[in-house]
């Protein structure tokens, strides 16, 4: 076993760890802080973890800092749903709002690779009307990016994670195969397909980011279903995987346990970042600097670096950063049936229906959902008793011991952007003397709608297989988007569509928190393959003398 | 109530390919946890107390220690990546809490809480969880918010901790690396509990001594 990767950063002295292999490491180049290096990216998740290897590869240098630990799952991760909190980004956060929001966990990640390290792995395009919602749909805000080109992106990180999907995807405009074969349903999957098939919808196996073969030096997923707690043996496609052992046999550089307080700008440009490491605050020189920090950090840390030049923040001349904070829902109904399910086996969601993103009649609000079988481990499957039915003493302990016959399904839902739901700064400040966040979040009418047509959709689903004893929980939501949306106006938007700032040209933001709406899907392939398209605008326009 | 899953015990599992090392350390760690030296005394019993009502330990089982789990995360004031705009940090919220909790036996049943029977504890919890409180050191901690917020995500959270919670549950507990092979309905590897009645021609009993 190696030095604790919490406590002392592993990625130097010309080597990285090696993530498949205990023990093992992988060389690194490395740069000298005083060298303006092309790009310093802040944060290793789906943004910058994925941009981090498509700038390497196309010739810049780059290093890429992330607060967390640099793990090797095999040897660092347990089968433990408590002490794999340490993948969560912990560090203290103020919620308040009508609807304060539950961090920590489904939401954020603090190691290199981001929370992908702890992703459901479900892989989902978004539907094509679903980038321009305001033109077609009456809601929302356009993407700047047209669903053909998006496509041919998600193309690009479906080959790159292998996905394992269904052959035929019932939903949308015709796709290719999925790069690896389904796996096969487990049995709370195949209550959602019988379920759907009762009510008369398309359902299918989700298309999930776990190896259904071997690759390379990863073996196919062994279904040991703490997927959402850390994969300890490799078969998830995370960031920390695929794109990061790329971008660092490209020539990128991945500082772990490097948080970022500040980036510096001077004559409207920036220049770098002031960052925490080994116990210092340090200075890396950059031409660019590109903020991955998702939907919190990054408005957190453009807010943070407020200077005489840009007194309300950077790239915020349009007051909309930390602004449109999107939590996406994630209510479920559960039941009860004779069989022995054991949800607990194989990943959590192998079974999914979109039907309800792209269908828009029935409903009286805007934005679509989907829905998929579900796997709670036992601590977050109390804590969905004890808090969606209020069971405690011997009730709770009788209706855990039941647990391997429940069943349920959970949506991921469109939440509407809105200003008011909102990342700013507290006062209190961090361990690095930084202050910290608070997010501000209410559900507003379109998603009380929402989350009432689903639940009770997805009851209806339960019912038509038998399942008894049910009921609904009302209070979950799970990814976030929003605070620093693309657009084609600076005066309504933080980035263009290349994810580059109107305000300041060498700062640009690559993550989730770029999206102007969040559709009915989990985000992951869509933030990888945005990801995909600036590393290859950058480079495009790089060669054209436009950085 | 009948134990469903006779015999079965995750812990069984320890010294099979269902644990790796990282794995047996870290359970290994938590089964050995005590009761730190935080708090006061009386916070500790009115704590031992409300753990005993929220998660009654397993029949027939050893008991969790999930109060030394819960004092262990008070004694760090670890946070969860998240705070309630009207809630302290996790160790002032539950000195705060315990005192408060004790406050309001005090004042309804003029008795310390730790000392309650199994009635009349759960009525002051109920009340608790209610909102409906009466006891002047609610002022500084909203009753339900810490409830909701804080006693129970924390109790239960230390409690499912606990292999002896996850052999009460037939959860096959730590996976890695064997992971599972029969993911359908009704169907069981060699490695999991087996369910008491389930029909089939070996018991449960059986099945359940041999998982490890």
């Amino acid at each position: 076993m190696s030095a604790d990767p919490q406590h002392a950063p592993q990625a130097s002295a010309g080597r990285a760890p090696d993530v498949f292999k205990p023990g093992g490491w992988v060389p690194m180049r490395q740069y000298p802080e005083i060298d303006e290096v092309d790009f310093v990216i802040v944060g290793t998740g789906a943004g910058g973890g994925t941009l981090a290897c498509k700038l390497a590869e196309a010739g810049f240098s780059v290093v890429a800092m992330d607060a967390g630990p640099y793990w090797r799952p095999l040897e660092d991760f347990a089968s433990d749903e408590t002490h794999q909190q340490k993948l969560y980004w912990t560090d203290e956060r103020i919620v308040d709002g009508d609807t304060p929001l539950k961090m920590g966990s489904n939401n954020s990640g603090k190691a290199v690779g981001g929370s992908t390290v702890h992703f459901a792995m479900v892989s989902l395009r978004f539907r094509p009307d679903h980038f321009q919602t305001r033109t077609k749909l009456g809601y929302g805000a356009d993407w700047p990016i047209g669903w053909q080109e998006m496509w041919r992106y998600y193309d690009e990180v479906e080959e790159m994670l292998k996905i394992a999907g269904p052959v035929r995807y019932p939903w949308g405009p015709k796709r290719g195969r999925y790069p690896y074969r389904a796996h096969p349903l487990n049995a709370a999957a195949e209550y959602l397909a019988r379920g759907a098939e009762a009510l008369g919808i398309d359902w299918t196996e989700t298309p999930i980011a776990t190896l259904s073969a071997p690759r390379g030096k990863a073996h196919p997923c062994v279904y040991r279903g703490f997927c959402v707690t850390g994969c300890s043996t490799n078969a998830k496609q995370s960031v920390l995987v695929t794109w990061l052992p790329r971008a660092i046999e490209a020539g990128a550089e991945i500082r772990d346990l490097a948080m970022v307080g500040r980036v510096e700008t001077r004559n409207g440009r920036a220049t770098g970042v002031h960052y925490h490491r080994n116990g210092e605050w340090r200075f890396q020189k950059a031409k660019n600097v590109v903020v991955a920090g998702y939907a919190i950090e990054t408005p957190r840390l453009l807010l943070n670096s407020a200077n005489d030049e840009f007194p309300d923040g950077l790239a915020n001349s349009s007051g909309l950063v930390g602004k449109n904070l999107m939590a996406q829902l994630n209510q479920a109904a559960w039941g009860q049936v004779e069989d022995e399910v054991r949800s607990y086996k194989g990943p959590p969601s192998l079974a999914i229906s979109e039907h309800w993103n792209y269908e828009d009649s029935g409903k009286d609000y805007f934005g679509g959902w989907s829905y998929m079988s579900q796997g709670p481990l036992p601590i977050i499957w109390a804590k969905s008793l004890a808090g969606g039915r209020s069971l405690w003493g011997q009730d709770l302990i009788d209706e855990m011991n039941r647990n391997n016959h429940s069943v349920g399904l959970k949506m991921v839902g469109e939440t509407l952007p809105d200003e008011r739901n909102r990342v700013t700064l507290a006062d209190e400040t961090d361990q690095y003397g930084l202050r910290i966040p608070r997010i501000t979040f209410a559900f507003r009418d379109n998603e009380k709608a929402m989350i009432k047509h689903a639940v009770d959709f997805m009851d209806q689903s339960l019912e038509a297989t038998g399942a008894t004893e049910r009921w609904k929980e009302m209070n979950d939501t799970c990814h976030l988007n929003g605070t620093a949306r693309m657009g084609d106006n600076p005066t309504t938007s933080v980035v263009n569509a290349d994810c580059r700032s109107w305000d300041i040209p060498n700062l640009w933001i690559c993550d989730g928190s770029v999206f102007p709406t969040v559709g009915g899907v989990n985000p992951s392939l869509t933030i990888q393959a945005v990801a995909c398209r600036t590393g290859d605008r950058i480079r495009e326009m790089a060669a054209r003398g436009e950085l | 109530m009948v134990d469903r899953f006779p015999h079965y015990d995750v812990l069984a599992k320890r010294d099979t390919p269902s644990w790796n090392p990282q794995t047996r350390k870290v359970i290994g760690d938590r089964l050995a946890t005590e009761e730190p030296e935080v708090l006061t005394p009386g916070q500790r019993a009115t704590l031992r107390a409300v753990v005993d009502r929220i998660v009654p330990q397993p029949e027939q089982r050893p008991a969790t220690n999930a109060t030394a789990l819960v004092l262990h995360k008070i004694m760090t004031n670890e946070s969860d990546g998240f705070r309630h705009h009207e809630l302290p940090q996790v160790r002032e919220a539950w000195e705060r809490g315990l005192d408060a909790i004790d406050a309001e036996a005090q004042e309804r049943l003029g008795h310390p809480f730790a000392i309650l029977d199994g009635d009349k504890a759960d009525e002051i919890l109920r009340a608790i969880e209610q909102g409906d409180v009466q006891a002047a050191a609610w002022a500084s901690l909203p009753a339900m918010l810490f409830w909701s917020w804080r006693l129970i995500p924390d109790i239960v959270s230390a409690y499912y901790a606990h292999p002896s919670a996850w052999s009460a549950m037939g959860f096959g507990g730590p996976a890695a690396p064997r992971g599972y092979v029969r993911l359908q309905a009704n169907r069981r590897d060699p490695w999991e509990a087996a369910e008491r009645d389930d029909g089939r021609v070996i018991s449960a009993e059986e099945r359940n001594i041999h998982v490890g």
